[in-house]
């Protein structure tokens, strides 16, 4: 053949779907004595959030959780889409991916399925999640592929500067809807468990404490689970959360200790109470991920070739189409 | 090109045998007949007899019935394309007779299903009639049972008889077809594929046999363009792709998907296009280049996707399946309409690579070739293949599996320190790393969308700007600069040049034979690599008073087609010309000799 075949220096290693451990929360350590990173350690480029901005509650609290569950730089991979939130990567220290609108979660799938080794947080917006990426949030949910995901809700759009968005209450005013936003918002809880979500999370940038135990509980979760945060743009949206804050005379409330997390009937109907609501684990219920049902097939697959290079599977192939 | 010698009717009496060196059998019915199939098994029985093959069918976009076509080629010799005119038609219904009695040589045989075809009078004189009860016939050798399901192996039983194929090769064919099914099913296919063979042609027809073919390789093996191209991914050693149906990509998917668990591998389908794109660029991140596809429509989904890989510098492989267009334009027909958005696809100023293979073969051979420019160039790759290739059979040398098959597993040794977007690099390359790397120096880059510094981090500066641009076209550049120049086929100087890429090759070359044969100057070269171009183009070009560029796609507002616009522009050469059209069918050699003389005899137009 005429092809010419570029060379390619050699690589070292070999990670395949089916070899590799999964990603525990806790970080093996080699050296038991290890402390976490420090915040100096994994903190990158300073925010470009304006002043106030409840998306630097949530970039501390990551520090913290992977401060706490003493993870490696090298095992985190931060990804997002676009907007204010997803400006996110680049203030973490680690592996990261600035993504194309909406699109944040397809992406980490693909790095979720390919390397199990890894932990995989996206964090975004209420525009990425519920708008313009709105499909891949049902789909990523459905399939229930091994990540995280951080929404950091602000029911406006505010890196554009003043638009609607999906979530903003009826009636607030935006540049594009002067007299007031006329669409039905986005239940984001509804569209989690409706579409299939294992693990669905509330929480607010305003009480750190619960944000990190929400951050802690999606961590630990085996399959793809969802918190939304409802982060205040001091900009374009001021006060919009007064109501769950109670240093600004609003209630936060718990989810019922007596909600039953796995009743997905109840769950739906929590999500149904007026704004503010309640901030906890909605839902939460085991099922096999993606990443386990892929990995069982090739498990299957595997074991029919066995002992057999690849070329000499492929080779197989081959001498079926003699 | 050695014709085949159907030229005359046999003159009766005793039936003679005729030594041949190919025969072009056109079998045309509907789409639920299973023609495919007889296609399939004889372009299998060539592939294994070490003769050459070349097949061409159209489908209909329904999702059941409609006429459909397969043409199959077979030769002792070189075959090129799928060929012009065929030598034997075979007709299950009135449509399909009178629909293809104009692709059958004169003097012909067209072989025909008594129980639905009426021959028309005046037809009689001019091709060789031989009507056979195909449907009663089967219903009689299966038994009765329902309809005339195995009527297409009772027509490969008649065709078998005709051509005195190996019955063995066959049955053994049409049983490792229906392995693994009921029992029942493969006793009536032999029943029904019996029966066609002892039909007596009797008197009525010669008989033909292949001459020995001169092929002495070691073993050939048969598929096409889509199994080829999904088989050097996977020797390539792609391990993850994602995708989203669509014809005539689907395929591939459902190979990859059917095929990469057995090498610990995944591919997923994914709720759209994006997602698709996304997710392979996810796993490409991740540390091995993935692969997704499509045709048209979804191409046009991918491009902003395909527009951050440029950015990010990110490797990727891209197929592009091309049918006709716009939109949903035709699905099951061919079009190599989609240069254009392989090339320039996408918002800003975004190089990337496109290669257009040039037969079954080829398919296979690019796959490998274009993973391993991905990952050499850290750049999206798309394979621009056609519906045509997709579906057309080949038999080809089997190639050296463990010599080409290749482990690209990430590299996850920790590095000192690590910026993929180095400006210093050399041509300007980027290497990434992995994510689970440890990069000592603590300092962690950005695979991103926006522009950025060294590091991957947002910048508004215009000087990294344009040094970042820049740097994106100079290693596209460098590759431009290594790649091989095309190999003229033909003396390197004369009159006419055709200019081809992808599926066209073959009638392409075998024009330039025929051409030259009847004396005329007519040479060829086919453009593999669209983007960046190879070198050396300006001096063949320079050899040719006429240089015809030869493509299914429309000749657009200024004459040209899409390859034939932009070599103008790269080469800003009146001699360039087009030769296009969009039928939806690939070229016919004949085609393609009208189209390049008519043009030579328009002169060159003042534009």
């Amino acid at each position: 053949m005429s092809s010419p075949i570029v060379d390619i220096p050699p690589r070292v290693g070999n990670i395949t779907v089916a070899e590799v451990a999964p990603a525990v929360p806790t970080a093996p350590l080699p050296d038991s004595e290890r402390k976490g990173l420090t915040k100096k350690e994994i903190a990158a480029d300073h925010p470009t959030w304006c002043p106030g901005c409840g998306d630097f509650s949530v970039l501390a609290l990551y520090f913290k959780l992977i401060e706490k569950r003493k993870m490696l730089h090298e095992q985190i991979t931060t990804v997002a889409g676009i907007g204010c939130s997803s400006r996110f990567p680049y203030f973490v220290q680690a592996h990261g991916v600035h993504y194309i609108h909406g699109r944040a979660l397809p992406f980490a799938s693909g790095i979720s399925l390919s390397r199990p080794d890894l932990h995989v947080f996206v964090f975004g917006g209420d525009g990425d999640a519920f708008s313009i990426g709105g499909n891949h949030v049902n789909h990523t949910a459905r399939k229930n592929i091994n990540m995280t995901y951080v929404i950091m809700d602000n029911f406006v759009y505010g890196l554009t500067k003043k638009q609607t968005s999906p979530t903003s209450p009826i009636g607030f005013k935006s540049k594009t809807d002067l007299w007031g936003s006329l669409d039905q918002p986005v239940n984001p809880m509804k569209q989690l468990i409706s579409a299939g979500a294992t693990f669905v999370a509330r929480a607010t940038a305003t009480n750190p404490n619960h944000l990190l135990q929400m951050m802690e509980a999606a961590l630990d979760h085996d399959g793809f689970s969802v918190i939304e945060c409802l982060s205040e743009c001091v900009e374009f949206y001021e006060g919009a959360f007064d109501a769950a804050n109670p240093r600004k005379g609003g209630v936060f409330s718990l989810v019922p200790p007596e909600h039953d997390v796995t009743d997905e009937a109840a769950a739906y109907k929590l999500s149904g109470d007026p704004f503010p609501g309640h901030f906890g684990i909605f839902y939460k219920v085991n099922r096999p991920t993606k990443n386990a049902n892929e990995a069982k097939i090739n498990a299957t697959l595997k074991e029919k070739v066995k002992g057999l290079k690849d070329w000499q599977i492929l080779q197989r192939n081959f001498d079926r189409l003699k | 090109m050695s014709e085949s010698i159907l030229t005359a009717p046999p003159s009766g009496g005793a039936p003679k045998v005729s030594k041949i060196s190919e025969a072009i059998i056109r079998i045309a019915g509907n789409s639920q007949d299973g023609i495919q199939a007889i296609g399939g098994f004889l372009a299998r029985l060539a592939g294994r007899s070490e003769q050459e093959v070349m097949t061409f069918m159209t489908i209909p976009s329904t999702i059941s019935g409609g006429p459909s076509i397969f043409q199959v080629r077979i030769g002792s010799g070189e075959v090129l394309s799928s060929g012009d005119d065929a030598d034997v038609l075979l007709a299950f219904y009135q449509h399909s007779y009178e629909n293809h009695i104009d692709s059958v040589k004169k003097g012909g045989i067209v072989l025909y299903d008594s129980g639905h075809v009426e021959p028309k009078a005046e037809w009689l004189n001019d091709y060789h009639h031989v009507g056979v009860a195909i449907s009663g016939l089967t219903v009689e050798a299966i038994g009765g049972t329902a309809k005339d399901k195995g009527k297409n192996i009772f027509a490969l039983g008649l065709i078998a008889k005709m051509f005195d194929l190996n019955i063995p090769k066959l049955e053994k064919l049409v049983g490792e077809r229906f392995a693994g099914k009921d029992e029942s099913i493969l006793k009536n296919a032999l029943a029904a594929f019996h029966a066609g063979y002892a039909y007596s042609l009797g008197n009525l027809i010669e008989t033909f046999q292949f001459m020995e073919s001169q092929k002495r390789s070691g073993h050939q093996v048969v598929m096409n363009g889509n199994e080829a191209l999904a088989y050097g991914l996977i020797a390539a050693g792609v391990r993850f792709g994602a995708g989203y149906p669509i014809t005539p990509w689907s395929d591939i998917m459902e190979l990859l998907r059917r095929e990469l668990p057995k090498y610990g591998g995944s591919f997923i389908q994914c709720e759209d296009e994006i997602a698709a794109v996304s997710m392979a660029l996810g796993a490409s991140y991740a540390g091995r280049v993935a692969v997704t596809g499509s045709s048209g429509p979804g191409i046009s989904l991918k491009t902003e996707a395909i527009g951050w890989a440029v950015m990010a510098e990110m490797p990727l492989i891209v197929c592009d399946i091309q049918r006709g267009g716009p939109s949903t334009g035709m699905p099951t027909n061919v079009e190599q309409s989609d240069l254009n958005i392989a090339v320039n696809g996408g918002h800003g100023d975004s190089p990337r690579v496109v290669i257009a293979p040039t037969n079954v073969e080829d398919c296979f051979y690019t796959a490998i070739e274009a993973v391993n420019i991905a990952r050499k160039y850290s750049v999206p790759v798309i394979i621009l293949s056609d519906q045509a290739i997709s579906t057309r059979i080949e038999a080809f040398e089997e190639p050296n599996l463990e010599k080409l098959c290749q482990d690209i597993s990430p590299d996850l040794t920790p590095v000192a320190e690590h910026k993929p977007y180095n400006l210093a690099a050399p041509d300007g390359i980027t290497r990434h790393v992995a994510p689970g790397t440890k990069i000592q120096s603590g300092k962690y880059p950005i695979a991103t969308g926006l522009e950025h510094d060294e590091l991957g981090h947002p910048t508004g500066s215009p000087k990294l700007h344009m040094q970042m641009v820049a740097k994106r076209r100079r290693k596209l550049q460098a590759l431009g600069e290594s790649l091989p120049i095309p190999e003229i086929y033909g003396p390197a100087e004369g009159n006419v040049l055709l200019v081809g890429w992808g599926s066209t090759q073959g009638p392409i070359r075998e024009a330039v034979d025929r051409a030259r044969a009847a004396g005329d100057s007519v040479s060829s070269i086919h453009i593999k690599h669209i983007n960046p171009l190879p070198p050396g183009l300006t001096n063949i070009f320079a050899g040719f008073n006429h240089v015809f560029v030869v493509e299914m796609n429309d000749e657009g507002l200024y004459g040209f087609g899409q390859l034939g616009g932009l070599l103008r522009a790269r080469y800003c050469d009146p001699k360039i010309r087009g030769i296009t059209k969009t039928d939806g069918l690939t070229f016919r050699v004949r085609e393609i000799l009208e189209r390049a003389k008519a043009t030579v005899a328009a002169g060159v137009r003042k534009l």
